[in-house]
């Protein structure tokens, strides 16, 4: 892709170039991360690092850069990893939350099929109860995994139907309960107050419930997303991460900032529309992903 | 969460008081400063070197009067270059001298082209003109159906059609534009908006399917249908879409949220297009013609920028 190519041809122009590191070179470095929307505070703290090597001269030239620059990345990356923590009892409640159209229904609909593949059996929960068609939406995704769905009708209150969802998922037992939600700005607090009544409506019955909130993500997302990643996280409490539209040019750098500047980790990576395109994580490979080919 | 451009500048140029002229060396920690303005608003960073450029070249010899205060007078240049880059006046609709005219949505998945089919259905309705809604997007799960919804509340015509059981793909999506433009003429309606799916600008087979639709359509308006929030990829996806489709316009989807929106300048450069709509919300009223210069002062950090260029 685009981006990827530039900053590769970047990356080679700067091994080709270079046989100490200089300004130069960083510069072409600066304006790699920053066309994949790292954002200048994170572009420039991992600058300031690879500077810093370069002063003290143990870098050789652009391929050993190159390895550092990935090593830097993943290390962001890696840092906020946290244990998945299973629940002593079924089920797990799975919240998905986010702005406007970036994929949670979607995601819903793969993370079905992702547990049912681990043979575990899944409930999913309708409660997008404003956004035109969103319940049948839903419907297709579990019809498509062979899973059983809790809904309402447009304009319902969401948490009651969510009510009803973690009250059948807890008499069937079901492993796990996912949880699709309205798309809604961080900035409007009526919809956000929205998600916090649904958290206490979902402890209500299961006290540690939700047990993972993932904050659904487009990759195209500009330096916007810090401040999704902010807002959605006070008010509903993010444990995690998904990247969608990986599939498309736009690498989702953001991620990278949120990682270092919010210490949440990514879960999974969506990579295109079809129910197994979903990707558990992978530091390493998204670090190579930013800088190689 | 930022701070204003303005008190960056203030603190630029601290030190820069009374007479004089703005130098290379005094304008230089300003130019800094407004490139990070940029980048935070997420500015395309080759459009941010080039704007640097020109704004370093419109202020260097620059008087510093009275009137104004050096911070005063660089953001008032760096103003007037969004504004130019903009293009100042905000766009006309165009219409096809024999009905109907055919409006083609396109852009990226999520961007929101069915919200804002209904929006400018209900837009073109208050300027009195009899809009139909048909939906092409055979792919996304209950997308036609989200789109049946949409015309309901808005009360609007929209052709349903019928796909058989035929298999989604591009016949299909051929048949229904045609059936639905032969019913929009049937039915006296004289513009025709069309859903599509969303697609990535790399997705060939996807984006050859909008040539055909072009082709097929003739459609005087293509609007790209973008979302506010997008970072630095915004020139890429513009780019394909009007590689491939010469579109006619964007819309700028989301701006009721607080994303700075500097998207808008990228698509705008790439593409030489102009922003006619921005979209303020979900439901069908949450509609506005675009206007340059209020994305102008949100990109710079809103500020008093009405004041200020009063005094100039
Ligand atoms: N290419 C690609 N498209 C995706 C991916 N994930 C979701 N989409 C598409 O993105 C669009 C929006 O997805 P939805 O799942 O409806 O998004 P949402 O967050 O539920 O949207 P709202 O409920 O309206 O806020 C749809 O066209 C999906 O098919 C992905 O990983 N890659
Ligand atoms: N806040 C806000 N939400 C919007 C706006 N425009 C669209 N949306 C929302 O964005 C989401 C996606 O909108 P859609 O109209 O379904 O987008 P689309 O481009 O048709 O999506 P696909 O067909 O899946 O590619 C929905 O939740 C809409 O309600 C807007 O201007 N402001
Ligand atoms: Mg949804
Ligand atoms: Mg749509």
């Amino acid at each position: 892709t685009r981006t990827r190519e530039s900053l590769s041809s970047r990356l080679e122009g700067v091994l080709a170039l270079t046989r100490t590191v200089d300004e130069s070179a960083l510069e072409d470095l600066e304006s790699a991360l920053l066309t994949s929307d790292l954002g200048l505070p994170t572009t420039t703290a991992i600058l300031d690092q690879l500077r810093d090597h370069a002063r003290r001269k143990d870098i050789d030239g652009g391929e050993e850069l190159r390895e550092l620059l990935k090593e830097q990345i993943q290390a962001i990356l890696e840092a906020p990893a946290r244990p998945i923590v299973e629940p002593a009892e079924p089920p797990k409640v799975i919240f998905l939350v986010g702005v406007n159209g970036t994929g949670k229904t979607t995601t819903t609909g793969k993370l079905a099929a992702w547990y049912r593949a681990e043979n575990k059996s899944v409930l999913l929960c309708a409660a997008d109860t404003f956004r035109a068609a969103a319940i049948e939406q839903l419907e297709v995704w579990a019809g498509r995994s062979g899973v059983e769905m809790i809904r309402s009708r447009q304009g319902a209150d969401p948490a009651a139907v969510l009510y009803d969802a973690v009250a059948a998922a807890k008499a069937r037992s079901a492993d796990i309960l996912v949880v699709d939600t309205a798309g809604r700005l961080h900035t409007k607090s009526g919809l956000m107050d929205e998600l916090e009544k649904m958290r206490r409506t979902a402890k209500r019955l299961i006290p540690e419930a939700p047990h993972e909130v993932l904050l659904v993500m487009d990759a195209t997302t500009g330096q916007n997303g810090l401040q999704q990643a902010r807002l959605f996280t006070e008010a509903s409490g993010v444990t995690g991460i998904v990247l969608t539209k990986l599939d498309g040019t736009a690498k989702g750098g953001i991620a990278v900032a949120i990682a270092r500047e919010l210490n949440l980790p990514v879960r999974f990576v969506g990579v295109g529309e079809k129910i197994g395109d979903l990707l558990e994580f992978d530091p390493a490979a998204f670090a190579d992903s930013l800088l190689s080919k | 969460m930022f701070e204003n451009l303005t008190e960056k500048l203030q603190r630029a140029f601290k030190h820069l008081r009374g007479q004089g002229v703005l130098t290379e060396e005094n304008i230089g920690e300003a130019l800094r400063e407004i490139r990070v303005a940029l980048l935070e608003a997420d500015v395309n960073l080759n459009v941010v070197k080039d704007l640097i450029e020109h704004i370093r070249a419109k202020a260097v010899g620059t008087e510093v009067m009275t009137a104004l205060s050096p911070t005063e007078q660089v953001i008032k240049i760096v103003h007037d270059e969004l504004l130019e880059l903009l293009g100042k006046d905000t766009a006309r609709f165009k219409f096809a001298s024999r009905p109907p005219t055919v409006i083609l949505m396109a852009g990226l998945q999520g961007s929101g082209k069915t919200t804002t089919s209904g929006k400018l259905a209900v837009w073109l309705k208050k300027g009195g003109h009899r809009p139909m809604l048909v939906s092409v997007d055979v792919y996304r799960p209950a997308a036609r159906e989200q789109l049946k919804v949409v015309a309901k509340s808005t009360e609007t015509r929209i052709y349903e059609g019928d796909t058989k059981g035929e298999a989604a793909g591009t016949a299909l999506v051929e048949r229904l534009a045609k059936e639905a433009k032969r019913e929009a003429m049937i039915m006296g309606c004289d513009t025709l908006i069309v859903d599509t799916a969303g697609r990535l600008g790399i997705d060939e087979e996807l984006m050859q399917e909008m040539e055909r639709l072009k082709k097929l359509l003739d459609p005087q308006e293509i609007l790209f249908v973008a979302d506010s929030m997008t970072g630095q990829d915004a020139v890429n996806s513009a780019q394909d879409f009007h590689r491939r489709l010469s579109i006619t316009g964007v819309v700028l989807t989301k701006m009721d949220g607080d994303a700075r929106g500097g998207a808008a300048l990228s698509i705008r450069h790439v593409t030489g297009q102009p922003i006619k709509f921005i979209g303020m919300g979900e439901k069908p009223d949450a509609f506005e013609p675009f206007h340059p210069d209020r994305i102008t002062s949100r990109i710079l950090g809103h500020g008093d920028m009405a004041t200020l260029l009063e005094k100039a």
